[in-house]
């Protein structure tokens, strides 16, 4: 290798948050060069993918609905990730979540009761938390690695939304197209700011990132799942018992995601449909990363990434870009993420020899 | 006849009186690494047939310069003379050509495949892979260590994997056999048959580079030795003229304390307050040791020994008595009277027990966290820590603190992070953490492998202090002298099973160590029946 | 039917369902008794489905489109090995973004194929043999692919047991400290068992686009690629079980389409979840026996290596 790779024997603090900057300015560079080859003029495309969408107070608030379930999601993923336990099964905890508190609030009808919404939200809790119970259950008592199993999950909890809303839920009023009928009023979320779609969930959104911060930094319960995810074996000498903090981090997600997915429902769709998820189970996992793990960092990752998913729907509208281009700058940013972290515990060092050559004895290193 | 090289222009060779030319000799060899400078202007001469002994504490530099020789790090200065002309060894597979062959100190073989498959990957050319088991069975025949060369090598026992090393150097007739500290997981009779094995390939011609701190064996076995200290050569002499205390005064380079102790005296009526009875249990790792009716009492002020080669249960014992492993019947452990088998590490420490594991980094410590959150890992309930959920991070600090001045911790403050610790200052931390939370019972495994002799006299001290308060002290170790050093009583483990305790002077060496190769001292035959 | 010629029908359908798991788990298995875990096998069969249609739709030619999949799931993997192998990223996280990236740039570059038809991989024809009862379809029936899958089993299989290469390759995956020590190249045998890995992802996405439904449509994988990387945990990284496995799965994915032709009124997403809840209890059978599976896992998967320490 033309370089070598030197450990610094701790963490740059400095890199730590200057790799996520890196990253989004990177993808920046590559989605210009991506346009530029798609035959649009890199400037106005960039300005219509990161500014346009912000540009009026119309458009910081819906960064704020988009990004209310990222966030959502991210914290309760971030808790997981850092005891080394992996909830990629997340969509399916958003879509159980919507799934059994949008279920509550159809069995409401068009009745309006204070109890309707916190029943909901309850609900939503609980289904996120039942689907993310089966990875943790199969994990602790049978050693059935959690990556597979909620993702395997994730694909059967899409097929049972599907079921529903072509089946048993199917709006009778809808001409026959796969949806519910519309929330009544005492089953939608309320709106916090008139004029705009910014709802409950976004309150819940800083409340999670509010309780984050206080389960990582203050607790002894942040403590424990930190050592788990660095040193298992410390954690077991401690007397930290690793059955019981997997089923806290694989529920803690599952809550966090099915609130989300009741949030969305209840609150900016209107309805269950199939398509009530643009992979935000998925996204969350690049907003935990981009965060550091941290939860405010999760807050300032879910604004980036619901911008991406602001311009994108931009860009479709006015460059006439296909709805994938998201995708692959999402994808492209964890990237340049996972490589730019690389510094914040290596240093990088030149030593200008040819790739492959051993050096002989006797020469500098 | 010792020469302090010292006094001596450094980096020139002392004159030795001409026998065969020099097989090897390196000549004013450095290498600087970011931290430190390995090795300082090294030179070193070995010939045909020779036992040449390398003997330093850890960080001596010994390890960087065999490497140097295997091909494996390049010098940033000196040269390198094989066979009288200089050369470049670009990579072990070019030693290898050359004639040189390593035996490594942890071991390079792979668990999951066969013996002659690992010997397989050790032979770079391959003209010489061919019929390699019949090859291997001849060689191992001919030299006495034997071996099958379809067994899989996880089930093989240390000894035997030793023996699987040493056949790949072999079975390429090498001109140096370079061994790193080949001895620390052997049992005695075990080392004296390495030596007849060595012994006759030095009268074959070949020569041995033993890189050793064990001073009786080097005493033992080597024509010659090189001394290190700090990356340069201090001294080379005859080591068979030499004591066994200056070796090691010139090794560490000051003259040593014995460590003091009271613990004769607490023979009479002392209470026990770790009892173990009838401990047995299945392993659930796959290459584990099933525990089996293990039993022994220690009382306050006393020491318990447990010697016994890795890999025969200690690692199994250690967990069950930490907690990390419940027991079979909450009797089977009694910590002051309390029956504790099925309680967890965190209530084991509440019922005042205190353990420091095998292992520093990943088991006793979390190599990424600060020092303060290092205490706050096993401390946080007998030191109040923890209010209501909450961390007390100021206490948390104080506590780490206290570890720090009070065991002399070389650190940059309760903030530094574990790794950024030398292995001694990081057991002295470990070690320090424990001893502060006032334990009356402490168990701690291998507590000074890999540590240079300040911080293993150091913990050996403050192990002894801790007994001197009444504590009751469990010391497992597979560093016999160690053993005898600071117990009271001595018991060996071997098979998962444990040998009474007997008093540390009642017992020998030659005893201890057949107890160690699983042998029973009442077998037809005793300590001269020489094992399968 | 008559009893015969459903049961052909039965199996060239269970065999078009298997090959595309057998290939891409045979190359994931490889790349992860080196000792690297690629999660990435979803997105390089998208990108290998998608570049390998868009070529044949583009020259008509169909070896040339295979190739050109394997090219892309190998350059998708090299991307992965650069993150992982010499950055020192985290292979669960750089292996989900691999797949994240497939499957948006799958589907941009995916977006001018759909709907477009294609002609289906050709099938080997052989005068008088391929007429045969039962056996003629069966086994001298099928397209290159299918071959390629047997053929790719057998040589790993052979590679990894009996060569000097492959013997270095699994010493890689069980300790490569102890390899490195000894002198071998750790990294760049990683890189060479990666890029093999991602080769036959995308080999196994042509065969999706190319022979099993030849068209694209996006995210046309639907898991199979996480359902390859359950495979490999399956076949305990042994060759052998992993043809068992991909057949039982291809078993099972047939299964889904004749239930509702048997009459049994189940709703058709209960159905489509068959496979999926087939993987989980595969892996909790495999993975609640403990010993083997720390016996027959790579001792190094996952972990990355640093030559400076």
């Amino acid at each position: 290798m033309p370089f070598r790779l030197e450990a610094r024997g701790g963490h740059s603090a400095l890199w730590s948050w200057l790799s996520p900057v890196v990253a989004i300015a990177a993808t920046l560079v590559v989605s210009a060069v991506i346009f530029a080859i798609m035959g649009k003029p890199a400037g106005a495309a960039l300005y219509t993918f990161v500014v346009a969408p912000v540009s009026d107070l119309n458009g910081i608030a819906e960064l704020g609905v988009k990004a209310a379930p990222l966030v959502l999601i991210g914290v309760g993923l971030a808790i997981g990730f850092r005891a080394n336990v992996w909830n990629i099964g997340a969509e399916g905890q958003f879509i159980l979540g919507a799934i059994f508190g949008g279920g509550v609030g159809l069995a409401a009808g068009d009745a309006t009761g204070f109890w309707i919404l916190p029943a909901m939200i309850v609900a939503g809790a609980l289904g996120g938390m039942a689907w993310a119970a089966i990875p943790a259950f199969l994990k602790t008592r049978f050693n059935a690695n959690e990556i597979l199993t909620s993702l395997m999950l994730t694909y059967v909890a899409q097929l049972l939304l599907i079921y529903l809303v072509v089946g048993p839920w199917k709006d009778p009023e809808g001409y026959g197209f796969p949806q519910t009928r519309l929330f009544g009023d005492g089953a939608t979320m309320p709106i916090l700011i008139s004029g705009t779609r910014v709802h409950l969930g976004v309150l819940f959104a800083l409340i999670a990132v509010a309780l984050g911060w206080l389960i990582h930094a203050k607790t002894l319960l942040g403590f424990k799942l930190r050592v788990l995810g660095q040193a298992p074996r410390a954690a077991s000498y401690a007397g930290f018992s690793t059955a019981r903090l997997t089923w806290f981090s694989l529920l803690i997600g599952g809550a966090t995601a099915g609130l989300a997915g009741v949030f969305e429902v209840a609150g900016p769709i209107g309805q269950i449909t199939p398509s009530i998820s643009p992979g935000y189970g998925f996204t969350a996992i690049i907003v935990a990363f981009l965060g550091r793990l941290h939860p405010v960092g999760v807050l300032l990752g879910g604004l980036v990434l619901a911008l991406s998913y602001l311009g994108g729907e931009k860009a479709q509208i006015v460059l006439g870009l296909p709805n994938a281009v998201t995708g692959i700058y999402q994808g492209i940013l964890l990237f340049f993420l996972l490589a730019a972290d690389l510094m914040v515990g290596y240093r990088i060092r030149f030593t200008g020899k040819r790739p492959g050559k051993r050096q002989p004895a006797g020469s500098a290193a | 006849m010792t020469q302090e090289i010292g006094a001596v222009t450094p980096g020139k060779r002392a004159d030795a009186p001409l026998l065969a030319p020099a097989l090897l000799s390196l000549d004013g060899i450095v290498k600087r690494f970011p931290m430190t400078t390995a090795n300082d202007g090294v030179s070193l001469a070995i010939r045909p047939g020779e036992i040449h002994a390398l003997l330093g504490e850890n960080g001596a530099g010994k390890s960087t310069l065999v490497k140097i020789i295997y091909g494996v790090l390049h010098p940033d200065a000196g040269e390198i003379r094989w066979q009288g002309a200089p050369v470049e060894i670009a990579n072990p597979a070019a030693a290898r050509a050359l004639g040189i062959g390593m035996v490594f100190q942890h071991f390079s073989v792979f668990e999951a495949l066969t013996v002659a498959e690992n010997i397989a990957l050790g032979i770079s050319d391959p003209r010489q892979r061919r019929g390699l088991k019949a090859r291997i069975a001849q060689v191992s025949e001919s030299y006495g260590l034997k071996l099958d060369p379809g067994a899989t090598v996880h089930h093989l026992s240390v000894g035997e994997r030793q023996r699987v090393e040493i056949v790949r150097c072999l079975l390429q007739s090498p001109k140096l056999l370079i061994m790193d500290e080949p001895t620390s997981v052997l049992t005695p009779q075990e080392i004296e048959r390495l030596f007849e094995t060595l012994r006759r390939l030095a009268s074959e011609g070949c020569a041995i580079l033993y890189i050793s701190h064990k001073l009786e064996e080097i005493r033992t076995l080597c024509d010659r030795a090189t001394i290190m200290r700090q990356g340069k050569v201090v001294a080379e002499c005859d080591p068979k003229q030499e004591t066994a205390r200056h070796l090691a005064e010139l090794m560490i380079g000051m003259s040593l304390r014995p460590p003091y102790h009271l613990h004769e005296d607490a023979a009479e009526a002392a209470p026990a307050r770790l009892v173990v009875s009838d401990l047995s249990l299945a392993t659930d790792r796959a290459f584990g040791v099933d525990l089996k009716s293990i039993s022994f009492t220690v009382a306050a002020g006393e020491v318990l020994g447990i010697a016994g080669i890795a890999g025969n249960g200690q690692n199994e014992l250690m967990a069950a008595l930490s907690g990390e492993t419940p027991a079979a019947r909450a009797e089977a452990i009694t910590l002051d009277g309390v029956a504790a088998g099925l309680l967890g590490p965190a209530e084991r420490r509440q019922r005042g027990a205190c353990f420091v594991p095998e292992e520093r980094h990943g088991h006793g410590a979390v190599k990424d966290m600060s020092l303060s959150e290092n205490a706050l890992l096993s401390a946080y309930r007998r030191k109040g820590l923890v209010r209501h959920g909450l961390v007390d991070m100021p206490g948390t600090v104080r506590f780490a603190s206290e570890v720090i001045r009070g065991f002399d911790v070389k650190s940059d403050g309760p903030a530094a992070e574990a790794r950024s610790l030398s292995g001694g200052n990081l057991q002295r931390f470990i070690v320090g953490r424990e001893i502060l939370q006032q334990p009356g019972i402490l168990v701690v495994a291998q507590p000074t492998w890999g540590l240079d002799a300040g911080a293993a006299a150091a913990i050996r001290q403050a192990l002894l202090d801790l007994a001197d308060q009444g504590a009751a002290v469990v010391v497992i170790s597979q560093d016999l002298d160690e053993l005898i050093e600071v117990a009271d009583h001595i018991a060996v483990i071997a098979g998962g099973q444990l040998s009474p305790a007997r008093p540390v002077g009642e017992v020998t060496v030659a005893e201890l160590g057949l107890l160690m190769g699983g042998v029973a001292a009442s077998r037809p035959g005793g300590a001269d029946a020489v094992p399968a | 039917m008559n009893g015969a010629e459903l049961f052909t029908s039965i199996t060239l359908s269970v065999i078009s369902a298997a090959t595309p798991l057998l290939l891409a788990a045979t190359g994931e298995l490889v790349t992860e008794k080196s000792g690297v875990l690629n999660l990435g096998v979803e997105g390089m069969m998208l990108v290998g489905a998608v570049i390998g249609f868009a070529t044949t739709l583009g020259t008509g030619s169909a070896v040339l489109g295979v190739a050109a999949a394997a090219f892309a799931g190998a350059a998708m993997a090299l991307a992965f090995a650069v993150l992982t192998l010499s950055l020192l990223a985290n292979q669960v996280a750089t292996g989900l973004a691999l797949t994240i990236f497939g499957i948006g740039l799958s589907a941009l570059i995916g977006s001018a194929y759909v709907g477009q038809p294609l002609k289906p991989l050709p099938k080997l024809d052989i005068a008088g043999l391929t007429t045969l009862p039962v056996i003629g379809p069966i086994v001298f029936g099928q397209d290159a692919l299918v071959y390629l899958s047997f053929a790719a089993l057998i040589g790993v299989s052979w590679f990894l047991a009996r060569s000097h290469g492959g013997l270095v390759l699994r010493a890689v995956g069980d300790s490569h400290d102890a390899a490195h020590a000894i002198g071998y190249d750790v990294i760049r045998i990683r890189y060479r068992a990666t890029l093999f890995g991602g080769a036959m992802a995308g080999i196994a996405g042509s065969y999706l686009s190319l022979a099993y439904t030849p068209m694209w449509a996006e995210n046309m994988t639907a898991g199979r690629g996480w359902i390859a990387l359950a495979l490999v945990v399956f076949a305990a990284w042994r060759p052998s079980r992993l043809l068992l496995g991909a057949y039982l799965f291809g078993g099972i994915t047939i299964l889904q389409l004749h239930i509702q032709g048997l009459g049994i009124a189940i709703p058709s997403q209960f159905v489509s979840m068959l496979p999926y809840l087939a993987t989980i209890l595969v892996l909790v059978a495999i993975s609640s026996d403990r010993t083997r599976v720390r016996l027959n896992t790579p001792a190094c998967l996952g972990r990355p290596f640093n030559a400076a320490g």
